[in-house]
Parts: structure tokens; C-alpha cells; sequence
């Protein structure tokens, strides 16, 4: 045993015949001191004056592969019989697979993975939808002040951000655009580039980019959370249905925000190409309204009427993440920004989709 | 062999803002022995614990642990000394990034010269005599019931052969077949590994299971320490209650 100042662990290591001769400290930190031997027959341990389960395991390997001990004190033997029967016993691992096949069926895995996703959220659409069945059937147990609270989290407190981007967004596309009309003398229509652009694409698409940044990392988060410490369990043996209480307030308050907030951004979009085009082009915003009112209502409609897609979209990729969340803090941090990411990604997807759809229907 | 205390507190004071934890505390945990550490909720068992090991700064005392004054160490001297103790947080405090046995390999980066199957080797060795399942190895510790993770945290504590075993709450949350295999457990290794066990607990059966020697905290020191014996002899009223109580009744007949 050591005292105060613990010594430095020193072995050493004789090699005779066709066996060793070990003397001084046995133990984990000087472990390394054996393993340049030579697989010896015979270990004499008569000066091994500190041995720790380290060295025991080193010492019940090398008896397993033929050495026999020899000088072990009665104590270090007893360490050495506990250690020897611990020692963990394989269980039959199944045989190692080929590096190709192992390719297919994480390829494969991955797909099977993504079908049971969207089935998943298939599913979630289908909850929501019932719940919000249920929650009209009995007006009394709709959750309106629920609704209210995420609609002012998801919508109020997202304008500022909306609006500003918006504006700039406008400020560029008037900018850029105006340089390149120049080169035609067509400044004036930079007006219905501004418009166009903003009300059919731009507007709800980088609002929906926003929001799936901002809310559904917050959805998967509040209800991950809640998972996390069996909140939605209680509430279940409660009688509070999850899906009534927690899942439809969420995405409803998205459903009805969203296209404000697409409004919003549209509305400042075009005001930041207006100040824009005053500026850079001199086009005066009597001008400019007077432009405006020549492009035609459907881009704006169009623009619109994505917005509520896409909260559904947002909303059930959100709280289903949310629902995903293990008993771990980790899984939560993963589910999160899995959220973000599905989310953006299916939003950009379906815009692209609606563009296919418009153009076919010739709107 | 010496018969220096291994751990040695004296005059601890400890306290967060005005509220005063510790005041004037003594303790010694000698060579060899499992000392129960028990105490009302809130009289700063897991405090001590965790100023000892030093994790919490004394604002007045001194504690030698192996002869050394915490506190006072060099870095390279707090790391050398670190390897010469083990500690078990209460939900065994597991990386849960890494597998069981990558958590048991960590400490044992620290030591040079250790081949990838040598680290292996006794990382399985200790999740094995920590009683886990050959197969809790590659298990994450999300995987693991609470019983189970505290053996894994227990195997990363042992990955050292550390001198001294600190164990915060071992049994606490642990159904009672479960809470007594653990205290055999820790009787087990400190037989088998000459460990010397600071250990925090609530549960009368573990302190009749396993402990050699008993410290009652309150008021803010080490009211008493003994064996269990002694303990019943004590007439501090809380200390009455502790040890004569209904609960300890039963742990005592179960004996």
C-alpha cells in the first residue's frame, strides 16, 4: 500500500529461459512494462510487492494462454481468484457481415426509415384532425386560451423578424433588379418584378423558412420536454387527451398565423422596394402604386394560399419530433434540430410542388 | 500500512451565500473501513461529499485526503490524486454520449502505454465485477435501468483500483433485491480490492448490510460517530428517532 506521496509504480521485468521474473509494482500504471514479453511458461511473482485487478487480469490472461504463476503471496491470490472469476464471459456475437452488405442494409434501413416517417406524420396530420373534430363537437373542451397563447408566441412575437427581412429582402430586389433593367431602359418594371416575386414566392416562402426555424424547434422542444419528465403520461391517466390539449392549439396557431405573418412580410416587402425604387431609380411611390395596381391579385393569392400548407407542415413535423423525444437530454437536442431541418426541407419541397401545380392549372 | 485516517476533515465550513452547511466538522475515514454517512434531508451529506473530493470550496477547515491537503494542490498533484479515488454520483452521472464501456475506458486514457485491447480487457473486467451482463457493455446509458446505471457508474469508479471509493446515494431509487446485491456488491470489492468506502446514504439496511462504522450530520457537524451498535445507544433525539424508528426496526430484525 501506498503512503502520502504515492511512489512512482515501478516494475521490472527479467526475462530467464523460457519464463519471467517480475518484481515491484504490479498494477495498471505499469502494465505497459509487459507487453513487449515474450508469452513465457513459467512467471515468477515472488518480488511483486503491489498488484491491482489490472494486474491479476494481465497475469489470469497469460495463465489462460499456458504460463503458470509461481511465488504469488496469499493476498495477491485472492485478488487473482476474484478477478479470474469475474472475468466476463463472450456472449455468442453474431459473425461479423460483409462490408457490401452492410452498405445495402444501412441504404436500405435509411429508406424503410424514411417511408415510416412520412407514415408517421401521415399519421399525425390524421390526429390533428380528429382532434380537431372532436374539439368543435364539444366547443367546451377546445382549447381556445392554449390557442391564443401559441398564436401569440408563433405569430406576434415573430413580426419583427419577419418584417424586417421582408424589407430588406425588398431593398435588394430592387436593387439588383433595377441595375439590370437599366441595361434596357425598363426601370419602371422593376416594379412588377418587385411585386411579383415578393407576393407569389419570396414573401411566404422565406416567412415559412423563418417560421419552421423559429417555431419548430420551439414545438419539439416545450413538448419534447414534457415528454422527457412523463408530463404527456400524466396527462393521459388524467383523461386530458395530448392530442386535444397539446398538438392542436400548436398547429392550429400556426394554420392562422402563418398567412398573417405572409401578409405581413409581403406588405414590407413591397414597401422596401418602394423606398427602394424611390431611391435608387426615382420612381416616385404614386408611381410605383400606380404600377402596383396593374399586377394582378392572383400572384398574391396564390402567395397566400400556400401559407397554410405549409403551418401544417411546420406544425405537425414539430410536434411529432416533439413526441419522438426518449428519457435522455440527448435525444432532445437531436430531435430538435431534426425538426428544423424536416421542416425547412419539406416546406421547400412543397413550394416546389405548388409551382408545378399553379403552372399546370395556369394561374 | 499506515493507520493515518485516509480521509481527514477537520473544522470544515461550508456555506452558499449566508446559509451555513458545515460549521466546525470533523470526520476521519480510516484504511479499510466503510463509513455510512447519514443525515436529514438538507444537513449537506452530498456537500460533504462533494468538498472532500473538491468540487465544493471550503470557506474554512482542512482536508487531507491520502495525506494531501485539498485545495492547496498543484494541478499535476490533483491529477495524480484523482487517480487514487473513485467516485459514484447519485444516477451514476454516465457520459451519455459514450457507450458503458467507453465510460469505464475514460479514466483508464489516462494511463500511457495501454494497448486499445489491454483498455478493452479491463473495461470489461470491471462492468463485470460491477455485476453488469456481458451485454450491457455496448449498451448506451439511456438503455439502462437506474439500478444499472449506478453499477456502471460504479465500474468507472473501480477503473483505477482507486484507494478510495466515494459513493453518493448508492441504493437510493434501487428496488430492495436490487438495493441489497449492491450492498454485498460493495462489501465484495472492498474485501476483494482493500478499498476504504466513504459512503452517503438514507437506507438503514445498507448502513446494518455494510457499513463498519456510522457518522450521524447535524446542526452542522458530525454529531456522533460508531458502529451501528453505538448508534442505538446515542440519546440525541433526532438520532434516537433516526436509529429507533419503525423503518429501523425492520432493518434491524431483517439482520
Amino acid at each position: 500500500m501506498t503512503g502520502a506521496t504515492a511512489a512512482r509504480p515501478d516494475l521490472s521485468v527479467a526475462v530467464e529461459g523460457d519464463g519471467l521474473v517480475l518484481s515491484g509494482d504490479l498494477v495498471v500504471w505499469s502494465l505497459s512494462a509487459l507487453s513487449d514479453t515474450p508469452a513465457a511458461q513459467r512467471i515468477d511473482l515472488a518480488g511483486v510487492t503491489r498488484m491491482d485487478t489490472a494486474g491479476a487480469w494481465e497475469l489470469a490472461q497469460r495463465r489462460d494462454r499456458g504460463a503458470t504463476l509461481t511465488g504469488l503471496s496469499k493476498h495477491h491470490q485472492g485478488l487473482l481468484d476474484t478477478v479470474t472469476a469475474a472475468l466476463p464471459e463472450a456472449d455468442d456475437s453474431p459473425p461479423a457481415q460483409a462490408r457490401w452488405r452492410r452498405i445495402f442494409e444501412a441504404t436500405g434501413a435509411r429508406m424503410v426509415g424514411m417511408l415510416v416517417y412520412l407514415i408517421a406524420l401521415a399519421e399525425y396530420l390524421g390526429r390533428v384532425l380528429a382532434a380537431m373534430a372532436r374539439g368543435l363537437r364539444h366547443p367546451s373542451r377546445f382549447p381556445m386560451t392554449a390557442l391564443v397563447h401559441h398564436a401569440q408566441e408563433t405569430g406576434l412575437r415573430a413580426v419583427p423578424i419577419v418584417a424586417v427581412m421582408s424589407f430588406l429582402i425588398g431593398v435588394v430586389l430592387a436593387f439588383q433588379g433595377s441595375d439590370q433593367l437599366r441595361q434596357f431602359g425598363a426601370e419602371v418594371f422593376v416594379v412588377d418584378l418587385i411585386a411579383i416575386s415578393i407576393l407569389r414566392e419570396l414573401g411566404i416562402l422565406l416567412t415559412a423558412i423563418v417560421v419552421a426555424g423559429r417555431t419548430a424547434s420551439a414545438l419539439t422542444a416545450s413538448i419534447g420536454s414534457m415528454k422527457m419528465r412523463q408530463e404527456i403520461d400524466a396527462m393521459r391517466t388524467l383523461g386530458l387527451d395530448p392530442d386535444l390539449v397539446l398538438i392542436l392549439p400548436r398547429v392550429l396557431a400556426l394554420v392562422v398565423m402563418l398567412p398573417i405573418l405572409g401578409l405581413v412580410s409581403a406588405l414590407m416587402g413591397l414597401l422596401g422596394g418602394a423606398v427602394m425604387s424611390w431611391v435608387e431609380l426615382g420612381i416616385s411611390p404614386s408611381v410605383f402604386l400606380a404600377r402596383l395596381s396593374d399586377v394582378s391579385v392572383t400572384h398574391a393569392i396564390v402567395g397566400l394560399s400556400k401559407a397554410p400548407v405549409f403551418a401544417v407542415i411546420i406544425g405537425v413535423i414539430g410536434c411529432h419530433a416533439g413526441m419522438q423525444v426518449g428519457k435522455d437530454a440527448e435525444s432532445l437536442g437531436r430531435m430538435t434540430s431534426s425538426a428544423v431541418v424536416s421542416a425547412i426541407f419539406a416546406v421547400i419541397i412543397a413550394d416546389a410542388a405548388f409551382s408545378i401545380f399553379f403552372a399546370q392549372v395556369g394561374l | 500500512m499506515s493507520d493515518d485516517p485516509v480521509v481527514r476533515v477537520r473544522g470544515l465550513r461550508t456555506q452558499f451565500g449566508t446559509h451555513v452547511v458545515h460549521e466546525g466538522l470533523d470526520l476521519d475515514l480510516r484504511r479499510g473501513e466503510i463509513l455510512g454517512v447519514v443525515g436529514g434531508s438538507g444537513t449537506g451529506k452530498s456537500v460533504l461529499l462533494r468538498a472532500i473530493v473538491g468540487l465544493e470550496a471550503a470557506q474554512a477547515g482542512e482536508i487531507d485526503v491520502l495525506g494531501q491537503r485539498i485545495g492547496s494542490l498543484s494541478g499535476a498533484d490533483r491529477r495524480a490524486l484523482e487517480q487514487r479515488w473513485g467516485v459514484m454520483f447519485q444516477d451514476g452521472a454516465l457520459f451519455s454520449s459514450l457507450t458503458v464501456r467507453e465510460n469505464v475506458e475514460v479514466p483508464l486514457n489516462a494511463v500511457p502505454g495501454l494497448t486499445d485491447a489491454q483498455r478493452r480487457g479491463l473495461a470489461e473486467l470491471k462492468v463485470s465485477m460491477a455485476g453488469l451482463p456481458w451485454k450491457a457493455n455496448e449498451n448506451f446509458p439511456s438503455d439502462l435501468s437506474g439500478g444499472m446505471r449506478k453499477r456502471a457508474g460504479l465500474a468507472r469508479a473501480l477503473a483505477l483500483d482507486p484507494e478510495i471509493l466515494f459513493l453518493d446515494e448508492p441504493t437510493a431509487g434501487l428496488d430492495p433485491i436490487g438495493a441489497t446485491a449492491f450492498d454485498r456488491l460493495i462489501v465484495t470489492l472492498r474485501d476483494a480490492l482493500n478499498l476504504s468506502v466513504f459512503l452517503v446514504t438514507h437506507d438503514l439496511d445498507t448502513l446494518h448490510a455494510c457499513c463498519d462504522r456510522v457518522a450521524v450530520l447535524a446542526e452542522r457537524k458530525v454529531l456522533t460517530t460508531g458502529t451501528m451498535d453505538e448508534m442505538l445507544g446515542v440519546d440525541h433525539p433526532w438520532v434516537h428517532e433516526y436509529f429507533h424508528g419503525p423503518r429501523a426496526r425492520a432493518a434491524e430484525t431483517k439482520d
